[in-house]
């Protein structure tokens, strides 16, 4: 697993969960029966944080919560919602499934790697993009459909694309 | 009881278990590979599939409930062919290198391809690659052979509370792996091998010793000793067709010599001088204000669980070492001067129920001057291995005693091997040591078992001695979270790492089921039952150990060789 540091981090900033994160992670666990059903919600607090989920990070939840830290990195690597490398400070999540694909993802996929230089799972270079493929996001109705950080884009076209990413800044 | 149907034939089941605990219990055999016995059911593998009349779909039958008048067919064309599918694309990506393999001949995974009466490759091969991981003392990796049935993580996360090993990632990606991708060696694992028992395939297995014994037999400048675990003598019998729980003893130690060992030695001795120096620390421990509840130490699995998971309570585990290494610390000193032979000469092996004996050997202060105590730790499985390697008909040799001068145990050594024993047997002593009395009635049954934690109080003069004794790590979890959350009526604390204790080793026969186990139990019990010398304080031979080098229980020289100390491990690094 990757320990570049994220381009959410400045410098060599470590990743230590914070008195507040830490405060509202042992916040949820109140509110669960059980300590690993925490697991989830505490990452989506840390990749909020951090855009994704650090090695680090995972371990310091963990002891927070006397659980093991292999559960919690099981968890991390079963769904693909988490990040378990840096993304970019825009994280593109275009989606591959079928009522998209018949609309044209898979070529606007190809534009937007082509556009920004990298492929799937790569950061650019200014730490400003990265992009990856997604299942289904529920918006067949407008497809093609694509997420930017936590946005909604529908009814994609490529010229719609260069505009979105014109105005990410 | 209710009735199904079971092959047009009528059986009895109880409401509410599954359907293949009801065909097990009526001989109906249907295969499987991630069923645990005493586990809920996971029904990852499938291979278990039933037909039930009335259901479209197949169900497998680990984790589907039984019903009234429910009718099943378990051979079914339809079920053949499904289960030889799901074995075919099991098979598709393993590298069957079977010759080459650890689990040679005794393969769960081959034994179903033979089963399943697989003799086409009809998929395509797509073999999976993984590195072997060989970091860990006791445990090796090949994730390559990995079919993902789960076991090992299962019986590590809900039965030892462990979490060495998890699975990582999902679909095709997904790996038995470690956080970080770490080794073996680096992770939280303690090393008892309750993995290797249950994998079905060579993905895991114990680092072999097998090479470095043979190496040592065949140098002439090593003087090869052995000496082998309370437990061995009532599990090797399984690897050479004799029935579960039989006794052989002195046939091993034919075989030993016959393999060219020149000392045979009985660890159950070295037992009994576990029970004289901890018995004797729990007698200081009451009596000066010592760290109680005391703990055993024998275990060392549970050692390191200690030293990880409850660093605050080492200073609770009893400071004697193992009866493996104490063993091992007086043949290279007693033995070694006694018989002029130089302790660097000397080659020691150890015959062990368990994988993490092979790290406790190698644990930096389990020896002297550069020299380690104990050189080689062989599973019983290894030792088995071993004995064919040297072409010797088991069942053939004429029974042979074992060497002085640690040759001679009490049957108080020999139950150290089942859950319970190491306390019946400190307690015997114990209370001679107190008293100067023996107990009226030595067996004490309330401290034995294989199952749960089961507490007994027993008078010594003026003194209630309450004592706990549990086996499996899980176990050894609640017990800890009560003296941690300040429980303070308990003196005495015996834990082994695995459930039911060593005769349930991570090293011991594979494929035995918690039947096999009490057979395995009983048999040291009848030994128990049937001898003379049923207490350690009187083994002639360790007597003259004490009269001759040792001094006293707890003197300097036993500080010094039959001693140790532990660490606090750093989890969360």
């Amino acid at each position: 697993m990757s320990t570049t540091p994220s381009p959410h981090v400045v410098g060599d900033k470590e990743y230590k969960l914070s008195q507040q994160l830490k405060d509202k992670i042992t916040d949820l666990s109140a509110q669960y029966p059980e300590k690993n059903s925490v697991i989830i919600p505490a990452l989506h607090l840390i990749q909020d944080e951090f855009g994704w989920v650090p090695p680090a990070a995972m371990r310091q939840m963990a002891q927070l919560l006397n659980i093991a830290s292999n559960t919690v990195f099981g968890v991390a690597s079963f769904y693909t919602m988490f990040n378990n490398k840096p993304v970019g400070r825009y994280h593109i999540q275009i989606c591959r499934n079928i009522a998209c694909s018949l609309n044209g993802s898979k070529e606007l996929l190809e534009h937007i790697m082509k556009k920004l230089g990298i492929q799937i799972g790569e950061v650019s270079n200014d730490g400003k993009f990265s992009v990856s493929t997604v299942e289904c996001l529920g918006a067949c109705g407008s497809a093609p459909v694509m997420m930017v950080n936590d946005v909604y884009y529908e009814n994609l076209t490529e010229k719609k694309v260069d505009q979105i990413i014109k105005s990410l800044e | 009881m209710m009735q199904i149907e079971v092959n047009n034939k009528k059986i009895q089941a109880e409401p509410g278990e599954m359907i293949l605990t009801a065909l097990k219990r009526a001989g109906i055999h249907v295969p499987t590979l991630c069923y645990l016995e005493k586990l809920p059911p996971a029904g990852r593998c499938r291979i278990c599939v039933v037909e039930v009349e009335g259901r479209k779909d197949l169900v497998t039958a680990c984790s589907t409930p039984v019903q009234e008048n429910m009718k099943i067919k378990t051979h079914s064309p339809r079920v053949l062919n499904t289960r030889k599918k799901i074995l075919e694309l099991l098979l598709s990506n393993h590298p069957d290198d079977c010759l080459y393999c650890v689990r040679n001949g005794q393969c769960d995974l081959r034994q179903l391809a033979d089963e399943m009466y697989i003799r086409t490759r009809d998929l395509p091969r797509n073999v999976k690659k993984g590195e072997i991981d060989t970091s860990s003392l006791s445990i090796v990796r090949e994730p390559s052979k990995c079919i993902l049935c789960g076991r090992c993580v299962r019986v590590c996360a809900e039965i030892q509370t462990v979490n060495a090993i998890e699975i990582m990632q999902r679909g095709s990606l997904a790996y038995v792996g470690i956080e970080d991708d770490k080794g073996m060696g680096e992770s939280w694992c303690i090393n008892c091998g309750q993995c290797v028992v249950v994998c079905p395939t060579g993905a895991l297995a114990e680092k072999s010793h097998v090479e470095m014994v043979k190496d040592a037999l065949g140098d002439p400048k090593k003087y090869v000793v052995v000496q082998h675990a309370p437990s061995i003598s009532v599990t090797l019998a399984e690897e050479f067709g004799f029935p579960v729980g039989t006794d052989v003893d002195c046939l091993m130690v034919a075989a030993f010599r016959a393999m060219g060992f020149d000392r045979v030695f009985d660890t159950s001795f070295s037992a009994d001088l576990t029970i004289m120096e901890e018995g004797s620390e729990l007698v200081h421990r009451l009596l000066h204000g010592g760290k109680l509840p005391m703990m055993t130490s024998c275990s060392p699995g549970w050692v390191k669980f200690v030293e990880q998971f409850y660093p605050e309570l080492t200073e609770n585990v009893s400071t004697c070492k193992s009866p493996q290494q104490m063993m091992g610390a007086i043949i290279k000193s007693f033995f070694s001067e006694r018989e002029n032979i130089k302790p660097e000469d000397i080659f020691s092996v150890s015959i062990m129920p368990c994988t993490a004996k092979k790290f406790e050997a190698n644990r930096p202060e389990m020896g002297r001057n550069g020299v380690s105590d104990v050189d080689a730790v062989l599973t019983t499985r290894e030792l088995a291995e071993l004995i064919r390697l040297y072409g010797i008909d088991f069942k053939s040799l004429k029974p042979e005693e074992a060497d002085d001068p640690f040759g001679q145990r009490t049957t108080a050594g020999k139950i150290f091997g089942a859950s319970g024993g190491v306390m019946e047997a400190a307690l015997r002593s114990g209370y001679f040591l107190v008293t100067g009395k023996e107990l009226e009635d030595l067996s004490i049954e309330p401290v034995r078992g294989l199952e749960g934690i089961r507490e007994a109080k027993i008078k010594v003069n003026d003194l209630e001695l309450h004592v706990a004794v549990t086996s499996g790590l899980g176990n050894a979890r609640k017990l800890m979270d009560q003296v941690r959350a300040g429980r303070k009526d308990l003196h005495f604390i015996e834990i082994m790492t695995c459930p039911g204790g060593c005769i349930a080793g991570g090293g011991q026969p594979r494929n035995a089921d918690f039947e096999k186990f009490k057979a395995r139990a009983q048999s040291l019990y009848t030994i128990d039952k049937n001898e003379e010398i049923r207490v350690s304080h009187k083994n002639p031979s360790i007597i003259r150990l004490y009269d001759e080098f040792l001094g006293k229980p707890l003197g300097e020289k036993s500080h010094k060789l039959l001693h140790t100390h532990y660490k606090k491990r750093e989890l969360y690094n």
